[in-house]
């Protein structure tokens, strides 16, 4: 039997190596939208790591029992339930957050990210693995939804999580706000990795 | 002794990339002086910064070894000057180094360098502005400035990241507030005011809020025609394409619609069809296929103009074209003698692609494997030529 | 062709069908006690968010409101003053009285599709003066630096007091509130609309003429009742 994996390798594989927004490139649809601003980008990351860990949780407590013939429904109806538990909550949090994100709370049901750790990795393991994978993963697409909506922030609003950055006489890069921008931005950030990572390997 | 063997093409001409690229700077050149004097240091200033941005980013690039460059450089020098003709006189510097890095390094650099690009660099820079800043890239202000030479208008110093002062502010301060600091197109579209002819051609009349003149650029594009140095097809195809139009909406409701000629010579039509829709790269190289990009970005500019909600249209129908035109290439590919409809009247399909080398050159082209142009890639070629046959069964 | 004429076989590790509805039926189960659980654990919040939003927003159009009053205009033509979920065809609208109990406005909300998505605002009645004296944005997602400048244009909020007179007979308006050209605005009913934001600005005016044709007609026989705090 091969070594179990320390957990921090297991938690780093998905916030670096195989980071879902740089280096997987899944899950684009919130990141492209969402990522107007930190804040935005900081809760969705957040709402899609709860029900990443959660749904990982529950499916890899019962790997043993739900039969495979079955699996992707069952999965899918674990997934709904705890992006429904975290629709409610986010509502209950705040409002503003809850319409600034709007229907993207409901499509985290969809994210490939949840159903690809769902079936590639916490129907196989024991909770503790699947929680802390599903933790790495959702810490590395919080990131990359992060580094998105900063710089969106800051050049379209001239401000960071709301607090103005550059004074009254900033003037927004409208683009940033819209949809073009979320493309342009994760074309510089895509850049960027894939030239370090040129970088490492040439080394 | 070594005899070298080579296969055709044996003649060479003594005409190589930065030649070309060179005659096109200094064709460039009048139209900038006029530009300079139109408007002054301010104009100046773009035209420098933004060639200096695009420059410096080509280098960058190429230091971190995306692409490779050596004859490089005079073509960003080209992408500068066109995209630094193309923004208003006195935009904001910053704003106009920040284009200037996108238009290289998302125009060019990101598809793989000089002759990999798929969009004209300096358009994509010019898109960017146009999303980023539409406030600043509205803001013309106006021709033959007294001082002009004296001072910068307050906008082109702006500090980086910081919004433009009031152009119109400044020009009452100045007492120029009677001057026009509207575009004829924005005159036309936001106040149904049409600028006449001479006016537009030279803006040497008044204090006239244009761009680079089109005589200028008309002449000068000519100079580049006779050389060779661009092909005559897609300039004419879309100034013949955007006036047939223009003058059919004319004939239809004069009152609705201004006339041909303002259509033609207003706002950045010649600069485009001259300068930007006839970057060799991103164009068709096939006679038809140059008419039919011509048609289409003349066409989209009138459409766009009259229909859209932004005054200009040539820009986006550039870039639309350029994104049509591997398309039109390959439906406009020339039949080999001997192949035509005629040769063998019906069995060729309209709309084929053939290899652009006759099998009849020579024996070794003969056994050759012709690469297929395909649009799917996985399609099983076995498939293709059962169903291309089964109608004749 | 033969390979792909496959015969179905039962395979021998199949899970009785039995054991998949028990597995299945507790999955679900575990999934419902949890939807219900957090439901039931926010539903307070969520509803006391809702509350805050709304009245913030309609103390945006009402500045001078000390207190709010929710009614429903019941599809029969009765008042009756808001409690839980609205009954079916009932009209909401927000009541606005000053410190000594003066009615000062009402406020209701418009909805009408926009360049990106429907804009939804919230609209001021001004029952003494028969006008909109002006509105909030509630939800929109125009975009930013051309459609969200209904809010803050001082050309397009100078449109108000828009004028909303009721017709001789009571069953609409007089005159249809709708929005004009940039520049050519000529009667008090009318909205100027903003140059390069037209769509927006047509879909805020069209939100506030739907609304209020809904809404006035039945409205005005209840006014002498709402003009004292009850």
């Amino acid at each position: 039997m091969k070594t179990r994996p320390l957990a921090w390798e297991e938690f780093m594989e998905g916030v670096w190596r195989q980071n879902p927004v740089f280096v997987m490139a899944l899950g684009m649809c919130p990141v492209l939208a969402v990522s107007v601003s930190a804040i935005n980008a900081l809760s969705m990351g957040l709402a899609t790591t709860f029900v990443l860990v959660s749904s990982c949780a529950l499916i890899s407590l019962l790997r043993k029992w739900i039969p495979k013939e079955v699996r992707i429904a069952t999965y899918i109806v674990i997934i709904a339930t705890f992006v429904t538990v975290v629709d409610y909550l986010i509502q209950a949090i705040s409002l503003t957050l809850y319409e600034a994100l709007g229907a993207f709370i409901q499509l985290i049901v969809v994210n490939c990210i949840i159903l690809g750790r769902a079936e590639a990795h916490a129907s196989k393991n024991p909770p503790l693995a699947a929680i802390i994978n599903a933790l790495g993963m959702g810490v590395g697409f919080t990131l990359g939804l992060f580094a998105l909506g900063s710089v969106r922030e800051i050049l379209g609003a001239g401000a960071w999580f709301g607090i103005s950055l550059f004074g009254d006489g900033f003037q927004p890069w409208v683009v940033m706000l819209l949809p073009p921008g979320g493309f342009f931005v994760l074309g510089g950030w895509l850049l960027l990795f894939s030239f370090f990572a040129r970088r490492r390997a040439g080394a | 002794m070594t005899i070298e063997i080579r296969p055709a093409p044996h003649l060479h001409a003594p005409r190589d990339v930065p030649l070309i690229m060179r005659h096109v700077v200094w064709s460039l050149l009048p139209v900038c002086a006029f530009f300079v004097y139109q408007y002054g240091l301010s104009a100046l200033a773009s035209l420098l910064v933004v060639t200096a941005s695009c420059v410096a980013t080509e280098r960058l690039f190429a230091r971190t070894g995306t692409q490779a460059s050596d004859i490089g450089d005079f073509s960003a020098v080209i992408t500068g000057l066109l995209l630094a003709l193309s923004l208003p006189p006195a935009f904001p510097l910053w704003m106009g180094a920040v284009a200037g890095f996108v238009a290289i390094a998302f125009g060019k650099a990101m598809t793989g360098g000089l002759g990999r690009n798929v969009f004209n660099p300096a358009l994509v820079g010019r898109a960017f502005a146009q999303a980023a800043f539409p406030q600043a890239i509205a803001t013309y202000s106006p021709s033959f400035l007294p001082g002009r030479f004296a001072e910068f208008v307050p906008s082109t110093l702006t500090w980086p990241l910081m919004q433009p002062p009031e152009l119109a502010a400044w020009l009452k301060v100045n007492r120029f507030d009677a001057l026009a600091s509207a575009t004829p197109l924005a005159l036309w579209k936001f106040e149904g005011v049409i600028t006449d002819a001479e006016a537009l051609l030279t803006s040497l009349s008044g204090h006239m809020a244009v761009g680079p003149s089109p005589l200028l650029i008309l002449i000068c594009g000519a100079y580049l025609a006779a050389r060779r140095f661009l092909d005559w097809r897609i300039p004419t195809a879309i100034l013949g394409a955007a006036g047939l139009t223009a003058w059919l909406l004319y004939a239809l409701s004069p009152e609705r619609f201004p006339n041909p000629f303002f259509m033609l010579f207003s706002g950045g039509l010649i600069l485009g069809a001259v300068y930007m829709a006839t970057d060799m790269v991103t164009s068709p190289v096939t006679p038809r296929g140059m008419w039919l990009y011509g048609a289409l970005i003349g066409l989209l500019t009138v459409v766009i103009r009259y229909y859209g909600g932004l005054p200009e249209g040539v820009m986006y129908a550039i870039l639309i074209g350029n994104a049509a035109s591997p398309l039109i290439e390959k439906i406009t590919q020339p039949v080999p003698f001997g192949k035509g409809p005629f040769a063998r009247l019906g069995k060729t399909r309209m709309g084929a692609s053939y290899p652009l080398h006759p099998t009849y050159i020579s024996r070794e082209d003969a056994g050759a494997e012709a690469p297929k142009k395909r649009i799917f890639i996985h399609k099983p070629k076995q498939e293709d030529r059962r169903s291309a046959e089964k109608p004749h069964e | 062709m033969n390979e792909q004429t496959v015969h179905f076989m039962p395979r021998m590790d199949a899970t009785p069908p039995a054991r998949m509805v028990r597995v299945l039926a507790l999955v679900a189960a575990i999934c419902g006690s949890l939807v219900v659980a957090a439901h039931q654990g926010t539903l307070s919040a969520v509803q006391e968010n809702k509350r805050i939003a709304l009245e913030r927003a309609v103390r945006k159009v009402l500045p001078e409101a000390r207190e709010i009053i929710a009614y429903w205009l019941l599809p029969s033509g009765a008042l009756a003053k808001a409690n839980g979920a609205p009954p079916p065809g009932a009209l909401v609208f927000h009541a606005g009285y000053d410190a000594s109990g003066r009615l000062v406005g009402i406020a209701a909300e418009g909805a009408a599709k926009g360049y990106a998505d429907t804009v939804r605002v919230l609209y001021a009645y001004d029952p003494h003066a028969q006008a909109v004296r002006g509105f909030a944005v509630i939800a929109s997602r125009e975009t930013p630096g051309i459609g969200d400048k209904v809010t803050k244009d001082k050309d397009f909020l100078a449109n108000f007091p828009l004028s909303a007179q009721l017709s001789d007979d009571g069953t609409a308006l007089a005159h249809e509130i709708r929005a004009v050209k940039h520049g050519t605005k000529t009667h008090p009913w009318e909205v100027d609309a903003i140059a390069g934001a037209t769509i927006t600005s047509r879909a805020v005016a069209r939100a506030i003429n739907e609304a209020a044709q809904a809404l006035l007609p039945r409205l005005s026989p209840h006014l002498a009742t709402l003009a004292q705090k009850t």
